[in-house]
């Protein structure tokens, strides 16, 4: 531990800034190499024969179905570019809902003081 | 994993639906009482970076690939209870914009990739960094093992599921033996991302690590789950 005590640390905002240029790197560049064989759940399905009991999902038309972005002819840049979308679509939904939680418990902390 | 719209018959998802509801309202309840300001964007980096990870399907036997679910790396990171939320977001953004996870299936996947990853692994990590001694390695070994664990309880949290609702027809014994043997594979790669991420986060903001705050002499030191005096 010792030799820790003078290291400097990664402030937040690079700690984040960093973090997610690493989501975004991977979402746009080392998706289109995923392995699009069967997970291991839809291989049990394929093996057991219930693969067949799936029914059609109610938004395969919208408009990163599949993890494709519609429009965008190149397989791997439509793939790149759906991940781009859904990083920060997850950033901000998870981000803005705990923003949600921590302000509503805020309020009733001064409301409840 | 995520289970696509059929699977499972519809009375048993829409239990599975008020399972998870209540779970995730349990979740709210107890993040509410302790959040500090990082944890906000923390909460979104942690989501975005699981479900980045998660497009990366990685090759395992025989024609079969695998994808970190990424519960304990969450519940090690931000803690059981926001980290459960974290990956349901992500849960909930595959379905709505990407098809992936059927929308009725909702409930069953927040069930087995979110809460049962997050608690099942939170409790396999919190009961081996009893055992272990207090430092980073360990807290890196034991967020591997129980990253392994979640994924077989996730793999048998389904089973359940198929056998309370499971519509193919197939024996649930069957498919519990298959969903074990290629889930402890997976498993492996999981255990694997999880130690590399939460050594890269010890490694550049330790103090950003829930399931090591521990090992930061100049925190105050308290049981897990107990929430702060003052904030």
């Amino acid at each position: 531990m010792a030799a820790r005590v003078g290291r400097r640390q990664v402030g937040f905002a690079a700690f984040l800034v960093a973090g997610l240029a690493v989501a975004f790197a991977l979402a746009f560049f080392v998706s289109p190499e995923a392995s699009s064989k069967p997970d291991g759940l839809d291989k049990v399905a394929i093996d057991q024969g219930f693969d067949r009991t799936e029914t059609d999902h109610r938004l395969d038309g919208s408009p990163t179905a599949g993890y494709a972005l519609r429009g965008v002819g190149d397989d791997r840049l439509a793939t790149g570019l759906a991940g781009v979308v859904g990083v920060a679509v997850t950033f901000l939904l998870a981000g803005g809902l705990t923003l949600v939680v921590r302000r509503r418990a805020a309020r009733r902390e001064i409301a409840g003081a | 994993m995520h289970i696509p719209d059929g699977f499972i018959d519809l009375p048993t998802s829409a239990g599975y639906g008020v399972v998870a509801a209540a779970g995730l309202a349990v979740c709210v309840r107890k993040t509410a009482d302790q959040l500090d300001e990082k944890q906000v964007p923390l909460a979104g980096l942690v989501a975005a970076f699981i479900f980045a990870v998660q497009m990366l399907n990685f090759p395992v036997a025989a024609g079969t690939s695998g994808h970190l679910l990424g519960g304990v790396l969450a519940a090690v990171l931000v803690g059981p209870y926001l980290g459960a939320l974290c990956i349901s977001v992500v849960l909930l953004v595959q379905s709505l914009l990407f098809a992936d996870g059927g929308l009725s299936a909702l409930g069953l996947n927040i069930t087995n990739m979110a809460l049962v990853t997050a608690f099942g692994g939170y409790a396999t990590f919190w009961l081996l960094r009893k055992v272990l001694p207090r430092t980073r390695p360990s807290v890196v070994a034991a967020a591997g093992v129980a990253a392994l664990l979640a994924v077989v309880l996730a793999a048998l949290s389904f089973t359940v599921q198929y056998a309370l609702g499971g519509t193919g027809g197939a024996s649930a014994t069957t498919v519990g033996r298959a969903m074990v043997g290629v889930h402890v594979l997976i498993g492996i790669g999981e255990a694997v991302i999880t130690a590399l991420a939460v050594s890269a986060v010890l490694a550049s903001r330790p103090d950003l690590v829930h399931g090591a705050r521990d090992l930061q002499p100049e925190l105050e030191l308290r049981p897990a789950g107990t929430p702060a005096a003052v904030s």
